[in-house]
């Protein structure tokens, strides 16, 4: 199926970039008349992989964060957040609730909390060449609602 | 992030305002860093009614000023939970762990 419409970002890994990353999805989500739960999933799933990016993807070096996001007719969100960082070696660890290699505010929770949020979940990744969250969101229409 | 501390009769209240990820949750940790130090009053309560957005990181920043008011001797109570974190909260199973109202 062919979108119906797309977009995508480049910027920076920074922090203050996370809340950027979110309300830019969220506002090209809205064409699809969201509802406010679906519209926090996007969002909450957003700033899970945009931070696992900024957290985890470039330990020496300030690389970019790509996003973008496709809506199509039958009303699925779909979203892609790609790095080009370190890669994780081994996602069935990284996706365990609890583990974490990050500091004191982090939780090791960003994967459950993904993979509850969307419709469907992956993550690819290869040592050394990046890591790609892959996401999809269906929103209900509207007469249903 | 705006995090308001303050101290009533007999109890220790925390008001968060706006959005918390991780790029917030650093300055919010360090904030609850200057409870370490006093004697809590028994009843802590943490309102989330002016929390805008969370992630995960709320989830790290909830369980670390709970583990911080319990070895002070106090017990924490959550209040005002908005619908979006608490679907945060919930997929960690926090209501287990913590008190929430």
């Amino acid at each position: 199926m062919r979108p119906i419409n797309e977009m995508t970002l480049t910027f920076p890994a920074r922090s203050v970039n996370e809340g950027f990353a979110r309300l830019a999805a969220a506002a090209f989500a809205a064409q699809l008349d969201p509802t406010m739960d679906e519209l926090g999933d996007i969002k909450t799933v957003i700033s899970e992989a945009v931070t696992n990016c900024i957290v985890h993807a470039y330990p020496d070096t300030l690389g970019s964060v790509r996003m973008r996001c496709r809506i199509y007719p039958d009303g699925r969100f779909e979203a892609a957040v790609a790095d080009s960082g370190v890669g994780i070696a081994d996602i069935e660890k990284a996706r365990e609730p609890m583990f974490s290699t990050g500091g004191a505010e982090r939780s090791g929770m960003g994967f459950t909390i993904m993979e509850s949020f969307a419709d469907s979940f992956t993550v690819r990744s290869r040592p050394g060449r990046g890591t790609t969250v892959r996401f999809t969101k269906r929103i209900s229409p509207r007469a249903k609602k | 992030m705006d995090v308001k501390i303050e101290r009533l009769r007999e109890s220790l209240k925390i008001s968060l305002k706006g959005e918390l990820d991780q790029h917030e949750a650093r300055g919010v940790l360090m904030r609850f860093g200057e409870l370490e130090s006093q004697a809590l009053p028994a009843r802590c309560v943490l309102d989330l009614s002016a929390l805008g957005f969370t992630d995960s990181s709320g989830i790290a920043v909830l369980l670390g000023l709970e583990r911080r008011v319990r070895d002070a001797g106090g017990e924490l109570t959550v209040v005002n939970i908005p619908p979006q974190a608490r679907r945060v909260f919930d997929a960690a199973g926090l209501s287990r762990v913590m008190r929430f109202e």
